[in-house]
């Protein structure tokens, strides 16, 4: 048992998921991405981490989504496996087809490293069962490209579908005042389910609000997904 | 077999912001100069060897469809010339 953390070229978020993953007594593996061997036989999980995979070359996630260990990583997921990709992650997942969605540039142009506040949609996945319905949370962002683009007919389906897992709020959990919303992000999308429960991406960093001596913990249940 | 060239164009899908475009705009009309509007776009030249127009532009397609371009956000198209 065991969560394998895959580290692309670039990516730098690795160790920090790797130190809280151990600090939830959660055991977790780094996996090169190029490793011959691939996913370790015990996988339990797999992480996608943060970063710059490939220095964001075309399109943040483009590259490390044609990666060879992806193939196993969508087997994987497939099967059941628990897959959770985080920032980079998440443009990951998106280019290789494990969620839905671009998260493209964000509304500044600008790179945003800053603590936000997101709203939990559903409390009934791995992912937030630690939380409630609507509960509110505080966990950092630090990304250029995390506006979540997708066309309007198919966001609206998977909303019927409640694949929308965080959006952004403020701390009483409104979406409606545009300064919540830190990217632009389609309806204040921050994170998505795939087409099960046991895969989702989210732009802010879970990892960097799980240790309590970096600030707060808000982000330990939705790594705690992995334990469930 | 002969020899194309490939041009591949990849841009936004009409209604997604470009923030990038934008700021693009803003620093032209900072340094003076008029303009209605601004649309930025990938242009990716691609050399091969294919026995026909249409095969070499079947190939070109699949690779705008599975890499260049992200048909979520973007629109592309593909101009094939003998080279």
């Amino acid at each position: 048992m065991t969560v394998a953390i895959i580290r692309f070229g670039g990516s730098n978020c690795d160790r920090d998921a790797e130190r809280a993953l151990e600090h939830l007594d959660i055991d977790a593996e780094i996996v090169w991405h190029e490793d011959e061997d691939g996913l370790p036989a015990e996988t339990s999980g797999i992480l996608l981490p943060g970063g710059f995979s490939y220095g964001d070359y075309l399109r943040a996630g483009a590259m490390a989504a044609h990666s060879p260990i992806m193939d196993e990583v969508r087997e994987a997921a497939a099967d059941g496996v628990p897959v959770l990709g985080v920032c980079n992650g998440a443009q990951v997942g998106c280019e290789s087809g494990l969620t839905e969605g671009a998260f493209t540039t964000n509304e500044s142009a600008r790179f945003q490293c800053e603590h936000v506040y997101l709203r939990v949609e559903r409390d009934d996945t791995p992912w937030t069962a630690a939380y409630e319905d609507g509960e509110v949370i505080e966990v950092p962002i630090a990304h250029g490209e995390g506006r979540y683009e997708i066309d309007d007919d198919r966001l609206a389906e998977l909303e019927d579908e409640g694949r929308v897992l965080f959006r952004y709020c403020d701390e009483n959990g409104a979406v409606d005042d545009p300064s919540v919303n830190p990217n632009g992000s389609k309806h204040n999308v921050a994170g998505v389910l795939g087409e099960t429960e046991t895969v989702a991406v989210l732009m802010p960093h879970p990892e960097r609000a799980t240790l309590p001596d970096v600030g707060g913990v808000d982000g330990q249940g939705i790594l705690e997904g992995f334990a469930r | 077999m002969t020899a194309y060239t490939a041009t591949v164009t990849v841009r936004l899908k009409h209604g997604v912001l470009d923030p990038e475009a934008e700021t693009t705009q803003r620093a032209l009309e900072r340094l003076g100069f008029e303009l209605a509007d601004l649309r930025s776009a990938d242009r990716f030249e691609i050399d091969l060897e294919a026995d026909s127009t249409g095969d070499a532009e079947d190939r070109v397609d699949e690779m705008a469809e599975r890499l260049l371009a992200n048909p979520t956000i973007h629109d592309y198209d593909v101009e094939i010339a003998e080279r």
